[in-house]
């Protein structure tokens, strides 16, 4: 028997942008089908769509730019960030909202600031929160989770929605939309419900609310596959959920009755797939392993006070927003010391 | 020296190439907050305009009079002095853009801009050129103002110069402009990241039209030069 040797260095393979980012889709695909799974055809359609408008606007940019469009096209990122978006935005968002969003993510937030690699913002979440700030109404209108629906829509019926706003017959919004489990608790709360009071509805399930837990869960399966295959450190994500799994039981101790059950904030809106998935992101994150348990450990604790006390239901696009923009500072202070280089020793 | 510049390069300069906003990127603080339409964009512009000439000019009378020790508080005192004129000339014939722009007029005493021009230009330069400096960087600004205004309202309202009557009169009316009932603006034009976005759309195009303009200016001068010079044939091969 004869092994092969091979001289250094052992690399056992190269790490490229497109491996890396094909990985990342890889990991969102169980996800993705829970979700069409709970909200039907709406979130494929937008995400076709969102991957087609991303290609098409990158390409225009950069031949504008005087580049070639192919390898950019090639690398996946913007295919990445068109299905990020699409994950965010209500599934039956107008296909022209689609369009604005993924415009803004691709032309002012990474290409105009140099493209795939010098991006300050996550492009998916900036174009979230552009249009959520903008499109308040549209952007809240989320589906009944399947369960919960009494009109399954189907894939003409959720085309016709996406692309020309008209509702089957003898539909009306309230019918298929409802608020999610986030916007639900805020404003039970609000009206000055106990939380026994508000877990009655039909809408909750263990942890949040139904449907929506188990999106999480399947995300959360995701991450785990990333943080096996080594694309992503366990540093953010684990500083995140720690950081929010902290604020949410403190509070939780305090008073159980105005403050949910801390599991409910970990699986619900956007927290494991903002751990994983978005605040992870290689361009966006700090770099340093000190600076992203710091990155990570405040976008949680951003999240529970933005969701908490903000103005926001979901508060995970303004939080990574927020740390993308302190990103170099954290890294400014957290160098890790070279080899030889300062320290006490000598 | 600069003070052999004529009118023309002084207005030039205020206006398009030195352009307080655009390249100084002084005012921001009324730039983000007065420009939610078109028409209050112009209402502040000109507010800044009159206060802009008014006190260049007197600055420049009295340049010779103050110590310099004490320039900058009495550049703020006259700057003050301009600016309660117009506060009161605005409560008194334009109430309602008054309410509008609310609190920014007064905020003009302490606009960069205008004592960075006061320091920079008006305490140097005879009252002639400080006069033409003061109208030209003044309406440098109401330009630039104005089109961001108009950009954030068009993008935000889908309408134009909305309300003009309170700053023009009933004649203002006809300047109206609505781009009609189904358009759904993007709300994020009206909040201040709009300005910014908008301010930056602003300056790359200005840098872009100058970098046509001296492509185009360099092409002209080359022309004459190559068609003097009568080339030889080039040798073939």
């Amino acid at each position: 028997m004869k092994t092969f040797i091979a001289s250094s260095p052992h690399v056992a393979r190269v790490n490229r942008v497109d491996r890396i980012m094909l990985q990342v889709l890889l990991a969102l695909i169980p996800g993705v089908l829970a979700m069409t799974w709970y909200f039907g055809w709406g979130l494929l359609i937008n995400m076709g769509l969102a991957i087609v408008f991303a290609l098409l606007a990158e390409s225009a940019v950069l031949l504008a730019r005087g580049r070639s469009p192919l390898p950019a096209i090639g690398d996946l990122s913007a295919v990445v960030t068109a299905v990020l978006f699409a994950i965010s935005v209500p599934p039956i968002l107008p296909w022209w909202l689609t369009l604005l969003g993924i415009l803004f993510a691709i032309v002012l937030v990474k290409q105009l600031y140099g493209g795939m690699g010098y991006n300050p913002f996550n492009p998916a979440m900036a174009a979230y929160v552009f249009l959520l700030v903008s499109y308040p109404v549209a952007m809240t209108n989320w589906l009944t989770p399947s369960m919960l629906a009494e009109h399954h829509l189907s894939f003409m019926e959720s085309l016709r929605i996406i692309l020309d706003g008209s509702l089957p017959q003898g539909l009306t919004w309230d019918a298929i939309t409802s608020a999610t489990p986030l916007d639900e608790m805020r404003g039970k709360l609000d009206q000055n419900l106990t939380l026994d009071q508000i877990r009655q509805s039909p809408l909750w399930g263990n942890f949040g609310g139904r449907g929506w837990e188990w999106i999480a869960a399947w995300f959360l399966l995701g991450g785990l596959y990333l943080l096996w295959r080594r694309i992503i450190t366990w540093h953010i994500p684990v500083s995140m959920l720690a950081s929010l799994l902290v604020c949410a039981t403190l509070f939780w101790t305090l008073d159980p009755q105005t403050h949910p059950f801390p599991a409910f904030h970990l699986f619900s809106g956007a927290a494991i797939l903002g751990a994983f998935f978005i605040a992870t992101d290689p361009v966006t994150a700090s770099t340093t392993q000190r600076g992203q348990i710091i990155f990570g450990a405040t976008i949680g604790v951003l999240v529970y006070v933005i969701r908490t006390w903000g103005g926001y239901p979901d508060a995970v696009a303004f939080a990574v927003l927020l740390m993308n923009i302190a990103a170099p500072m954290i890294d400014h202070y957290t160098q890790p010391r070279v080899f030889g280089h300062g320290g006490k020793g000598i | 020296m600069k003070a052999t510049k004529g009118y023309a390069g002084i207005f030039g300069e205020g206006l398009w190439s030195n352009n307080q906003m655009l390249v100084g990127l002084l005012g921001l603080c009324p730039l983000l907050a007065t420009t939610t339409s078109a028409t209050n964009g112009l209402g502040m512009g000109l507010a800044t305009t009159a206060v802009l000439v008014c006190s260049n000019a007197t600055v420049s009378l009295v340049r010779n009079l103050v110590r310099p020790e004490i320039r900058i508080p009495v550049f703020v005192l006259v700057i003050a002095s301009f600016v309660t004129l117009v506060e009161l000339v605005m409560q008194a014939f334009f109430y309602e853009m008054y309410l509008v722009l609310g609190l920014f007029i007064s905020l003009i005493v302490v606009n960069c801009m205008i004592i960075g021009r006061a320091e920079a230009f008006a305490s140097k330069h005879s009252v002639d050129r400080a006069l033409v400096d003061g109208l030209a960087v003044g309406l440098g600004a109401t330009l630039v103002l104005t089109s961001l205004g108009a950009l954030r309202e068009l993008v935000g309202q889908g309408t134009l110069f909305n309300q003009a009557e309170l700053l023009l009169g009933e004649a203002g009316r006809h300047l109206t402009f609505h781009l009609g009932d189904d358009y759904q603006g993007a709300l994020i034009a009206i909040l201040p990241p709009g300005a910014f976005i908008g301010l930056g759309l602003m300056i790359a195009l200005k840098n872009l039209i100058d970098k046509a303009v001296k492509r185009l200016s360099a092409a002209r001068r080359a022309k004459p030069v190559q068609a003097a010079t009568q080339p030889p044939e080039p040798a073939a091969g």
